[in-house]
């Protein structure tokens, strides 16, 4: 413990000012936060990738809100979960899992496809 | 043969176009080929390297190394990018002066050549990497060696030809407004990494996106068209950008005129050249 010495005025004050920053650094970390526990709420898919396919090549999701996309590589190789109409590109390593956020989106079709097997992995994101 | 080729086209167009707006810029720097050709091989070192750890920048970060991993490359170069510029908006006039006086080809002095070689790197390696990927996995899947090596010598000499033409184009702008029109662009280069970064963010859920599409243009040009892929690699154009995108276009955009305008301004010559 370091005695604040009642004549260091200065310092006290700076230790005051400094304590103020603190808390409202903290403050803003809480409200941060309660922005990620918000995320609690997102609706959450689920969708797999197997022998070049995705599954199921339909998905629907809500409307009007935060979908947190979760997809599976089941495949030996890596893919690339991309959409033009999301505005989304990630590789998926082989037998690994990502997740992707998307939306809030508008009811709708949002086609999506996989960049390194164009030819089979094809699927669409419907927004009801 | 085509899909292999189309896919390694697309990357390196984008990373082509990124060396071709910084060979421009670097008009003139005596040595710079070499430090262009050291970017662009380090650039493939560090493709390879991390196609490899793929799977643990996948996992890193609870599953967003990937977005973070973006937008950490897309932020160095943007960094790298608006010092090249700035230094440039003090010091172009001059050089583009020495070069209509003594000849376009002839040395003008030394230029920070690091940053741009980290620019070039940081390209090459993000297309990069998903070429390596992209490949191994076509190898996997039973690709033929011939199919495989034919799509990667058709896509990256398209994609090499499509560089080149944005060079030679940029060359035939006068000398003396060169500079100002390579600066710009990468003033605009600049500030389409700090929007593509965003959108990795909200990929991520790291940052709000202020409106996931803030407008639609993709009945006018598309992202997928040939130019639209083009404008997003050069000026970051996006069909539907989230509003947080548009925010941080903007705001590196003004940033670095900013910077150009305090650091560029005329100085008082100390040599008395008028």
């Amino acid at each position: 413990m370091i005695p604040i010495k009642t004549t260091n005025i200065d310092a006290v004050t700076a230790i005051a000012k400094t304590a103020k920053v603190l808390s409202m650094l903290a403050l803003a970390c809480t409200l941060l936060l309660g922005v990620g526990v918000a995320q609690a709420q997102d609706a959450e898919a689920r969708l797999v990738i197997k022998e070049h396919k995705f599954v199921p090549a339909e998905i629907k999701v809500p409307a009007n809100k935060k979908v947190k996309l979760v997809i599976e590589n089941q495949d030996a190789t890596a893919e690339e979960f991309e959409s033009y109409e999301l505005n989304r590109e990630k590789v998926v390593p082989p037998k690994g899992q990502v997740t992707v956020f998307v939306g809030p989106l508008k009811p709708g079709r949002y086609p999506f496809f996989g960049d390194f097997n164009k030819d089979t992995a094809q699927g669409v994101l419907i927004a009801e | 043969m085509a899909g292999i080729a189309v896919l390694v086209f697309r990357e390196v167009l984008e990373a082509a176009l990124v060396v071709s707006v910084v060979f421009a810029a670097t008009r003139g720097v005596p040595g710079r080929t070499r430090w262009i050709g050291a970017g662009i091989a380090a650039g493939v070192l560090g493709a390879v390297a991390v196609a490899l750890s793929a799977g643990a920048i996948a996992d890193a970060a609870a599953g967003m190394g990937q977005e973070l991993f973006n937008a950490t490359v897309l932020f160095a170069a943007v960094t790298m990018i608006a010092w090249h510029a700035i230094w440039m908006a003090t010091h172009g006039k001059q050089l583009a002066m020495q070069m209509q006086s003594i000849g376009a080809e002839v040395a003008v002095g030394r230029r920070p050549l690091a940053a741009l070689l980290i620019v070039v790197a940081l390209a090459v390696l993000r297309e990069g990497s998903e070429i390596v990927l992209f490949l191994f996995a076509q190898a996997v899947g039973g690709s033929g060696w011939i199919d495989i090596a034919g799509g990667i010598a058709l896509g990256l000499a398209g994609g090499v030809a499509t560089g080149l033409a944005l060079y030679f184009g940029l060359l035939r702008i006068p000398v003396r407004h060169f500079f100002t029109a390579t600066n710009w662009l990468l003033l605009l280069l600049a500030a389409g990494m700090a929007s593509q970064a965003a959108r990795f963010l909200v990929q991520a859920d790291l940052l709000p996106s202020l409106g996931p599409r803030l407008w639609d243009t993709s009945a006018l040009l598309s992202d997928r068209s040939l130019l639209g892929q083009t404008l997003h690699a050069l000026i970051g154009y996006d069909a539907h950008p989230a509003g947080v995108q548009v925010v941080f276009y903007v705001v590196t955009g003004v940033l670095i005129a900013i910077g150009m305008r305090v650091w560029g301004r005329p100085r008082k010559r100390v040599s008395g050249a008028a």
